[in-house]
């Protein structure tokens, strides 16, 4: 019923782009479950986001119509919630490895292009931001009352990098060949549509990024 | 033992999870060993360039590994220091309570400050018009209203639909969640579960 009365809501959306609005909800929840369980920050997904924000205004305002007792507004309140729990999760979980990661998703990103870039520009510029508020902090409190040769804030020696070696758990939205096993030579396994499988990260993160296996 | 204030630092930051008072007469005698130690390493390092005395370049390393040691546990005790502070932007918001500020540096202060208003730049720029604010929905929802019990005397709440309540002491309230999810972190409000 729940499922029913969310797509009733959500068709109201004028589609945007070639999205409907269901599968950007769909497509909202991989991304946040994706960006959850890997250890590395993932592209930005802000177009999703976008639109699921103007969902959410556009449905807001529907629900403003209802009366305030109807049963109809309670649960399309509720859905709502959830949304945006969804939303601001995902947008947390990606600020937290901004925040631990900083100097290394820094490096990594001067060397994308624009249009292969992981970070929006919002979050672009407060990774700079949050840098230099460290590298000031660190020279005020610090670093001004080292002897001379010690005085300088070495980048390269604070860096923290994901565990791309940990462990996730996933599972296979199309049959993929092939997969190379890290630490074992010659060594390959194929993963069947649907199959579940734990896994290295590295081993699998191109196909995170590229959507064919999913996070769980 | 060289590094062993140093060490100091880093054993407050294991027994204590709060954020204690800056610890700065330890840390002064740790900027004072390292100036000793750089001392000590000029000199040596001089008469190794002049005189060739190479049976000084053991200890000159041995100063060096110290002041290396003594130079990140310094900035480990800071880094972890504003790390807890971030935790607190996030769970009682931007003000915080002076319990918390008279422990802080002014440097830290200042750091905090620039956080907020980074945080708070990127918030405003997600999405179209509005922004979103991240602080708030930090769990899963479960319920629309929420039982709650008022812990102290807060005055009006207006909430979304435009209804003014009246915060008081020991009084019991069903609100919407979403507008008692920070006070509940702030402790003005009690979850109370029936």
């Amino acid at each position: 019923m729940e499922e029913s009365l969310e797509d009733s809501l959500l068709d109201d959306g004028d589609g945007v782009g070639e999205l409907t609005a269901q599968t950007a909800l769909q497509e909202i929840e991989n991304a946040w479950m994706n960006e959850r369980f890997a250890p590395e920050i993932l592209p930005h997904q802000s177009d999703l986001v976008d639109c699921m924000l103007q969902q959410i205004a556009h449905m807001e305002k529907n629900i403003k119509r209802l009366d305030k007792k109807d049963l109809r507004a309670l649960v399309h309140r509720m859905e709502l919630d959830r949304i945006k729990y969804v939303i601001s999760s995902y947008l947390r979980a990606r600020l937290e490895k901004i925040e631990r990661y900083t100097i290394h998703i820094l490096s990594e990103e001067a060397n994308r292009s624009p249009e292969e870039a992981y970070l929006t520009p919002g979050e672009l510029r407060f990774a700079k931001e949050y840098l230099a508020n460290l590298e000031t902090f660190f020279k005020t409190v610090a670093l001004q009352h080292m002897p001379p040769n010690f005085q300088r804030f070495e980048a390269n020696k604070f860096i923290i990098k994901p565990n791309l070696q940990a462990h996730v758990f996933l599972r296979a939205n199309q049959r993929i060949p092939g997969i190379v096993l890290p630490g074992m030579l010659n060594e390959e396994i194929d993963f069947e549509e649907g199959s579940q499988h734990i896994i290295q990260y590295s081993a699998v993160a191109h196909l995170v990024k590229s959507g064919v296996v999913q996070l769980i | 033992m060289f590094g062993k204030e140093a060490v100091k630092l880093i054993t407050e930051l294991d027994m204590h999870e709060d954020i204690r008072p800056f610890n700065e007469q330890v840390m002064r005698q740790v900027f004072e060993e390292m100036q000793t130690l750089y001392e000590a390493n000029l000199v040596d390092s001089n008469a190794i360039q002049n005189e060739g005395n190479n049976a000084l370049l053991p200890s000159v390393h041995f100063r060096h590994t110290a002041l290396l040691r003594n130079k990140r546990c310094v900035l480990a005790y800071l880094y972890h220091r504003i790390r807890r502070l971030r935790q607190m932007r996030w769970e009682l918001g931007s003000i915080l309570p002076t319990e918390i500020t008279a422990n802080l540096l002014n440097a830290e202060m200042q750091w905090f400050q620039n956080y907020n208003k980074s945080l708070a730049t990127y918030m405003r720029s997600i999405g179209d018009d509005h922004g979103l604010n991240l602080t708030v929905n930090m769990n899963p929802p479960k319920t629309l209203y929420v039982e709650v019990k008022c812990l102290s005397d807060f005055g009006k709440l207006e909430l979304d639909d435009g209804e003014v309540i009246t915060l008081k002491k020991n009084t019991y309230h069903l609100l919407p969640r979403t507008t008692c999810e920070p006070l509940i972190r702030q402790g003005i409000l009690e979850h109370h579960n029936t």
